[in-house]
């Protein structure tokens, strides 16, 4: 039931938002995302840590078929609902700064958005997990479409067209999957799209093969990996922020979540032969985003390319198939998705003050700015992983957890730590410090309400770093169970 | 059996109806006598088969089901008639009558159970379209497109009544079910290739009533030019109609010559899905890339008649039901706004759309919704309709089929996109003004979108019916 509650309740207030204006919809669309944290936080005391998924919830959803709308968190679930329900309170927050035309349904686009990554996260069936994939799409299509900037239409349209081409495929996988089960318990359908039941199969090497990358296609370029990118920065540019806190900070992670549950357990023999040639390809990633980030002279692009970059570790900590990769993995989600909205808000802070995200414009910002000085420089931080933050906690994890698969990849892909640090600080130096601008002088520091933002992010990144353990005891029996099925 | 008899005589009851003058009579008096239409025809579900006629014609729960979505779609299509009427139509109460004795063709066309009634059935809801693709007379395009369509479908009706004498000639019966016995343990071997001839001809008429390639040809000309209200309901209902008869042709007479007709509609279905998608894809005008959508649509259901595999009920049928009621509802929600935005702007190409998202959110909605349905987006009627079509036929193992199909959903993805570009992304003119709409309108745009929505979220209650 309460999964139930966690995925409609931001569906319910999108739908009344659509009736309410100006402060009443702000009151409204904050009250509901604040409330559907603290649900979040209650699911999260009221879970057992087991491998099995509690709050369990089943119906026949397409009875003459065999579909269930089948919801469940587990461990690894209830990470991301909680990086999910903590984070679209403060997007929504960052959303208030800016003067949007028609912002209730901006607010209600990014509820509904909620409520897609939700049912990603917590769908036990293939097809509600496909449905829930698509769900999540329309909102930020329209958001980065209609609220972008000037390229948003050629932009918005490769963006679509990629992850929908994508997710096509792994729907023909679900479908060939769904069509080798039998019957679901208790089902007269001949078939079930369960995903203990896609657990169940046993499939032949060579299906397995070609069924690995119908189904990592819809994740490959949802995360995205190397050479499936090429929408990303683009897009990450010209959406309005908050469209692209929601797409780094969450959406990206639908990408590591998905392979995590509907890839590596369903097809482990495709995994075998395929893994290596991917956690190359992401390696491949980590290098380019960072070389190309190093070149770049506009704040959020730079910020996109950083993040491709790290993407690209997180990938490969998951195809290393190590305890210690995976949870990496899951402890990096949460620390870059923290980091990344963070990064992305600072930079809207800075545009909405100087007009400009250009870095040659800025530099010499911070003697008016000390308060922005040091959250920026605590994100920044935390992305190039120094010990403290969540950053360096979710580094080290993967970065192990690579070693152990293969030392030679483990130490190329370490490289992105010290790349981060190239790029990171010198656009800092060059945007903060440096000679001084046409900005230096005029400049204001955060507001409360900015700070109001950006002190729970920078909260949760010392969270992250000085006491992981309370988010990896809540996956790590999920994620055992996962490498057992992995392993079978 | 009721309905035929109930809409005929609701027909001539509108003709009189025209003497008020008067839409305010004539719409909802139309829209009332379709709404007992409906209820009188779902009477009927479950009731198992009645024959009628001699056994001409049978009603089933396949009949049931497909008369429901040609009525309905009838209803919700006629709320947007109004501009005939403001424009002082002498002549409406003839249209209006004109669309239910078409529905008596369609019906006719769901129901027979002997080819003579297939042929009436078509006939007379060709002979109504041809008028009413011409209702503008005025307008050169109109006229051009009626040429058009009178002739073609003339030549197509000849060549489908020319299969049914053949296959007459070879079976010696014209009623389904001896047909099909004929077919199984044909009496006289030379007469065979008589028979596939025949075979063949009908499926070039039927082919060419339901535009599938390669007889889609006039499809573009014919709905570009007829008046956007009936093109509206050319797309739907005769295209449900004609996928209704042609499975049931396929499955109850014919189930024993699949090994002749499943490659043809195979082929058929490929070159629709291509030249329908590749077609749309390159439009300017969304009235044109909407008819070329169509002519895609009608390669999806093709693929459902593969799948069937000459089985009236079971997963296939049942998809195409779906599909054809999912393809139904946001093919007059399209038709719809665009025939508003249209009138009001006088112009059709995408940019007839730009910024329709600031000046009417609700067209824009609906016609958001259409267009995800159509490209089959979860969430919409459409994409499960793909879905269980294509379920079907990858079940049957035509892996290849559904593989192209899918590439060519992805190109459709692009043509459905641009006007909600044009809606969302695009600002209007300058002084552009909102398209008036009126309370029926807007009651029907709403109930479509949310219709297609319902479809899409608890599919289950009209899936696998058949």
């Amino acid at each position: 039931m309460l999964t139930a509650v966690l995925l409609f309740l931001p569906l319910a207030a999108a739908l009344l938002l659509l009736f309410t204006k100006g402060a009443a919809a702000r009151a409204l669309a904050l009250g509901a995302s604040l409330l559907e944290f603290g649900l979040a936080i209650y699911a999260a005391f009221a879970f057992k840590a087991t491998g099995t998924a509690s709050f369990d919830l089943n119906y026949a959803w397409i009875p003459s078929a065999g579909i269930n709308f089948h919801l469940g968190l587990d461990g690894l679930s209830l990470l991301l609902v909680l990086l999910t329900t903590f984070l679209v309170p403060l997007i929504l927050l960052a959303a208030f700064k800016h003067n949007y035309d028609n912002p209730s349904t901006f607010y209600a686009l990014v509820l509904f958005m909620q409520t897609g990554l939700i049912g990603v996260f917590v769908s036990l069936d293939a097809f509600l997990f496909y449905f829930f994939w698509e769900v999540a799409l329309i909102p930020i299509y329209f958001l980065a479409g209609a609220w972008g900037g000037e390229r948003r239409v050629a932009v918005t349209l490769k963006f679509f067209l990629y992850t929908v081409v994508g997710s096509l495929f792994m729907l023909a996988g679900f479908v060939y999957l769904y069509l080798q089960t039998g019957p679901g318990v208790g089902s007269l359908a001949p078939h079930s799209s369960e995903l203990s039941a896609f657990y169940g199969l046993t499939l032949s090497a060579s299906e397995q093969s070609w069924l690995f990358w119908l189904i990592f296609a819809a994740f490959a370029v949802k995360m995205p990996i190397f050479p499936f990118h090429t929408w990303q920065p683009d897009t990450y540019t010209e959406a309005p922020a908050p469209a692209t806190m929601l797409l780094s900070g969450i959406m990206l992670k639908m990408g590591i979540y998905g392979t995590m549950r509907w890839l590596l357990p369903v097809v482990p023999l495709g995994v075998s032969q395929w893994g290596f040639l991917v956690v190359i390809l992401a390696v491949i990633g980590i290098i380019y985003g960072a070389i190309i980030a190093i070149r770049q002279r506009d704040l959020k692009r730079l910020i996109a390319y950083s993040s491709l970059s790290h993407v690209g570790l997180m990938a490969a900590g998951v195809f290393s198939l190590t305890q210690i990769g995976l949870q990496g993995a899951v402890v990096q989600m949460l620390a870059h998705g923290v980091n990344v909205v963070g990064m992305f808000f600072v930079a809207d802070a800075i545009e909405r003050r100087t007009g400009t995200r250009h870095i040659p414009d800025l530099g010499g910002l911070t003697r008016r700015t000390p308060i922005l000085t040091v959250c920026f420089l605590v994100m920044l931080l935390s992305t190039v992983a120094l010990p403290l933050t969540g950053g360096f906690v979710g580094e080290f994890l993967l970065l192990a957890g690579v070693y152990q698969y293969n030392a030679w990849v483990g130490a190329v892909a370490g490289l992105t730590i010290i790349f981060s640090a190239v790029y990171l600080l010198r656009m800092f130096q060059r945007v903060m410090l440096g000679p001084d601008s046409a900005f230096s002088e005029t400049i204001t520091d955060l507001t409360g309400g900015e700070l109001l933002i950006l002190v729970p992010l920078i909260v949760l990144v010392f969270w992250l770093g000085l006491f992981p353990g309370t988010f990896l005891h809540i996956s790590e029996p999920a994620v055992t169970n996962l490498l057992s099925l992995v392993g079978r | 059996m009721t309905s035929i008899i109930l809409l005929s005589v609701f027909g001539i009851i509108n003709l009189f109806l025209g003497f008020l003058r008067s839409n305010k009579v004539l719409l909802p008096g139309a829209m009332l006598l379709l709404l007992i239409v409906f209820g009188v025809n779902l009477a009927d579900w479950g009731q198992g088969t009645q024959s009628f006629y001699n056994s001409m014609l049978v009603v089933d729960n396949y009949t049931v089901a497909f008369t429901g979505i040609v009525v309905l779609t009838t209803i919700v299509l006629l709320p947007f008639s109004r501009s005939y009427v403001v424009a002082g139509e002498p002549n409406l109460a003839e249209y209006y009558s004109l669309l239910l004795f078409s529905l008596v063709g369609a019906v006719m066309m769901i129901g027979y159970n002997h080819l003579i009634m297939l042929f009436v059935g078509i006939e007379i809801l060709s002979v109504s379209m041809y008028v009413l693709a011409g209702s503008s007379k005025r307008d050169a395009r109109s006229n051009e497109a009626a040429l058009k369509y009178f002739l073609m479908g003339a030549f197509a009706t000849g060549i489908l009544l020319f299969g049914v004498a053949l296959l007459y000639g070879a079976t010696g019966t014209f009623v389904l079910s001896e047909l099909s016995t004929a077919v199984a343990a044909p009496a006289n071997a030379s007469l065979q290739p008589m028979l596939y001839i025949g075979i063949l001809m009908m499926i070039i008429g039927i082919g060419f009533k339901v535009s599938a390639a390669p007889f889609h040809f006039w499809t573009p000309d014919v709905y570009e030019g007829t008046p956007t209200f009936f093109t509206a309901f050319m797309s739907t209902v005769v295209k449900t109609a004609g996928f209704a008869a042609f499975l049931k042709l396929l499955a109850v007479a014919l189930p024993d010559a699949q090994g002749f007709w499943l490659p043809t509609i195979q082929a058929m279905c490929a070159l629709t899905l291509l030249l329908g998608n590749v077609g749309a894809a390159v439009q300017t005008s969304t009235k044109r890339m909407l008819a070329y959508s169509s002519v895609s649509h009608a390669g999806y259901l093709l693929i459902g008649l593969v799948a069937s595999r000459g089985n009236l009920i079971g997963e296939a049928a049942s998809g195409i039901f779906f599909y054809s009621l999912a393809y139904s509802i946001a093919t007059i929600a399209a038709f719809g706004v665009l025939k508003l935005v249209a009138d009001h702007r006088q112009r059709d190409d995408y940019a007839a759309l730009n910024g329709l998202g600031k000046t009417n959110p609700l067209l824009a909605f609906s016609m958001t919704v259409a267009m995800l349905s159509l490209a089959g987006i979860p969430l919409t009627g459409g994409f499960f309709g793909k879905f269980f079509l294509l379920a079907a036929a990858v079940g049957q193992g035509y892996i290849g089929l559904v593989v192209f199909a899918l590439v060519m959903s992805m190109v459709g993805l692009y043509y459905y996109l641009r006007p909600l570009i044009a809606m969302y992304l695009r600002p209007a003119e300058e002084g552009a003004t909102p398209v008036p709409v009126d309370g029926i309108q807007t009651v029907t745009l709403a109930l479509l979108a949310l219709l297609s929505i319902a479809l899409g979220i608890v599919p289950g209650l009209l899936s696998g019916i058949l």
